[in-house]
């Protein structure tokens, strides 16, 4: 094994890979062998570093210079300078969105991004290379699997896992060891772990990223699980739509058949135990666990009511012990760390910490993993860097489909499960979509239920049915044909479907409307009696028009793809709202802020 | 199928290979070699070799070997700073990849630098 002098890590996470780190990698190891420098540096292809905002990312080490938006003619430079002559290329430097500073001489721990994180389930995402079972080994992988099944009684690992207070982080916040206990009680002759990979949120990515960038952790916590239930085989449903994941998951498992950590005998103690991957085939539904269950099992992806529940009738009518990718994540830093470790992270109900994926109106898109606990504030402002050309903050939406929005009264929310509860929303997956003035609340619940109703499976009327007639509602709404009685009706459906849908996808469908009529309810009335946008959004209820701030230059009227727009040179233009397709072309290309939206 | 002391073996001989991607940087010995246009002129690259090639007989952990630019002392080249844990840096110029091995064995193992290398004796003399 060979000693290299420097690495160079290149971000090969689904962000950065489609901004092109794989010609990256291509051309540094290409320069590298033009520069004779094959032999003293290596380039490691890892998984997501989190800030995908800023791909592809390339950290050097060992100085950890931390380089951003690196495009394939930048890595000669990179080269030549930095590698060869030891030159940092001060340019290419990310440069922290809070201080405005570069990090050339700072560590990456420093970084305002990086500052306020904890990382346990993203531990390795970024450091190591996820297709080189050495380099988990090299982090204490696969020794919690050992200090498991060598020194620890089945009882005793979920015994650790229940005091640790890790709670389901798929959304629903059950606890863990619970469901770990239940199946372990279960008495069947083959019982299952199974790991739900099916992550469908929009906006949430983290199960991903952990595959991505750290398959064998989600393995070594299986085979924990498997042990600690008395199960001797595990399927991980994942999509077929995170071809990266799946193939890394792959080579991970084979990888582990290969050292012995997967199949017979493992480490001689007797325990039999092996893994087997099944894509799931794009539906949302499928991420409910009973659906998924079904689908693994080769049939239509439809969920049942419950009980009986997985731990005592799941896959292949066994005993079946499910969790998510992100949950697995913890597990084998628990058994290592031991329960009062995890513990002491968080929040009194919620303990440890929670990766959040940031998108929509925020500086730094990306994942981060913060302790329970954090304030939006915090992750919103702080790690995210905030909103983006100078605009204001609105909302966030938390949760996915099943989640809600949070004003901004909400912001100093400490969060956690019980909290977003509380507060109108739930944790869901832990995505976290910003938006900002420029976003309609209702056209933003419209959205999410347009969402639900195309993933609805249809097997129960008040989801298949219901939201459908809540969706019409709404585009009525946005559309400016919103009559009064429209929001008690909406009221009246979501909590009709919220209390008789089948499974958890219809009963939580209605949140994204309830939560935006809590405390956006004032956008709502202004759509329907004044049949007005306040954010100047649903086009159907705006209108550009030309203030006196115009000179007269024409640029508008050129521009205008249906004519509409009509003056003499040196003379205010006008707008003729019957021609006007709205496409805010004119707007783009005024320089004298002289259009508006009313 | 790998035994415990298998693995064990494979995590120790990974981590020498990406310890320097960890950020204890209060815990690392470091090597900087000059490699300017004048040092690798002079001959900074071989000697460069030599050090990873040390580091590597001996299974050196917290050990880095880095490059720096020139520092304006370009007839003193090929130079190379040591800089242990807590401790000041020590320059060594002139350096030819032969006296790698002391430099190595005296001063990164033992703690004594190689008095007769460094930039203090060359200049006295």
């Amino acid at each position: 094994m060979d000693i290299y002098r420097s690495h160079v890590l290149v971000c090969g996470g689904t962000g950065c890979s489609s901004s092109g780190s794989a010609t990256l990698i291509e051309r540094f190891n290409e320069k590298l062998a033009e520069n004779n420098l094959e032999k003293e540096v290596k380039v490691i292809r890892t998984g997501c570093f989190g800030l995908c905002e800023a791909g592809p990312v390339v950290i050097v080490y060992p100085d950890g210079t931390f380089y951003s938006r690196v495009k394939p003619e930048n890595v000669d430079e990179i080269v030549t300078e930095h590698l060869l002559k030891g030159r940092k290329v001060e340019h290419l430097v990310y440069t922290d969105h809070a201080t405005r500073e570069q990090n050339a001489e700072k560590a990456l721990e420093d970084i305002t991004f990086y500052k306020h994180q904890h990382r346990i389930a993203l531990r390795n995402c970024g450091v190591i290379d996820p297709e080189n079972i050495d380099e988990y080994l090299a982090m204490d992988g696969y020794r919690a699997l050992e200090k498991a099944l060598t020194s620890m009684t089945r009882e005793q690992v979920i015994d650790e896992i229940l005091k640790s207070g890790l709670r389901g982080r798929g959304g629903g916040g059950f606890p863990t060891g619970l469901k770990w206990k239940f199946t372990y009680n279960s008495q069947s002759d083959q019982k299952y772990v199974a790991c739900n990979a099916d992550e469908g949120d929009p906006g949430a990515f983290m199960d991903r990223s952990i595959l991505e960038g750290d398959p064998h952790a989600i393995i070594e916590a299986m085979a924990i699980a498997g042990y600690a239930i008395g199960a001797s085989e595990g399927y991980i449903y994942v999509r077929a739509e995170y071809p990266i994941a799946v193939k890394r998951l792959t080579v991970a498992i084979n990888q582990a058949r290969e050292y012995g950590l997967l199949g017979k005998d493992i480490f001689g103690t007797g325990f039999n135990f092996d893994l087997f991957i099944r894509l799931g085939a794009g539906a949302f539904v499928c991420g409910e666990e009973t659906a998924l269950m079904h689908s693994i099992e080769g049939k239509r992806g439809e969920p049942t009511t419950r009980p009986p529940f997985p731990a005592v009738k799941g896959l292949f009518a066994k005993p079946t012990m499910l969790n998510n990718v992100e949950t697995y994540a913890n597990v084998a830093q628990i058994i290592l760390h031991g329960a009062d470790w995890y513990a002491s992270m968080g929040t009194e109900k919620s303990k440890g910490t929670k990766v959040f994926a940031l998108g929509g109106k925020i500086n730094n898109t990306g994942l981060v993993e913060v302790p329970m606990g954090t304030t939006l504030r915090t992750i919103i402002y702080d790690i995210g860097g905030g909103i983006p050309n100078g605009k204001k903050f609105k909302a966030v939406q938390t949760g996915g489909p099943s989640g809600g929005c949070l004003p901004e009264s909400l912001l100093d929310t400490p969060v956690d499960y019980d909290n977003l509860i509380a507060a109108g929303s739930m944790m869901g997956s832990g995505g976290m979509i910003v938006m900002d003035e420029d976003n309609c609340m209702v056209d933003i619940a419209r959205f999410y239920l347009d969402f639900i109703c195309d993933e609805s499976c249809g097997k129960c009327t008040p989801c298949r049915i219901g939201t459908k007639r809540m969706l019409e509602i709404l585009n009525r709404i946005v559309n400016g044909k919103g009559k009064e009685g429209d929001i008690e009706k909406l009221e009246e459906l979501a909590q009709t479907i919220k209390s008789t849908a089948l499974c958890g996808l219809g009963q939580t469908a209605p949140n994204p409307v309830i939560s935006t009529l809590r405390f956006f309810r004032d956008e709502y009335e202004a759509h329907i009696r004044d049949k007005k946008c306040p954010a100047h959004h649903c086009q159907a209820l705006l209108q550009y028009v030309i203030t006196d701030k115009c000179r007269g230059c024409t640029a508008c009227a050129r521009v205008c793809p249906a004519q509409a727009i009509s003056g003499e040179v040196k003379k205010q233009h006008h707008i003729d709202p019957d021609k006007c397709l709205k496409c805010g072309a004119c707007m783009e290309k005024c320089r004298f802020g002289a259009i508006v939206k009313i | 199928m790998k035994s415990l002391a298998e693995l064990e073996a494979i995590r120790k001989s990974t981590l020498e290979r990406i310890n320097l991607r960890k950020e204890e940087k209060g815990e690392v010995t470091r090597v900087v070699i000059g490699m300017a246009t004048c040092g690798i002129a002079a001959g900074a690259r071989p000697v460069m070799l030599a050090f990873m090639d040390e580091i590597q007989k001996r299974h050196l952990e917290h050990v880095t070997v880095s490059q720096t630019g020139c520092i304006g002392m370009c007839r003193l080249e090929p130079m190379v700073d040591v800089i242990l844990p807590g401790k000041d840096k020590v320059t060594y110029v002139h350096v030819k990849p032969e006296m790698v091995s002391r430099i190595v064995a005296e001063h990164i193992v033992n703690g004594r630098p190689v008095d007769e290398y460094t930039i203090g004796a060359a200049e006295n003399a």
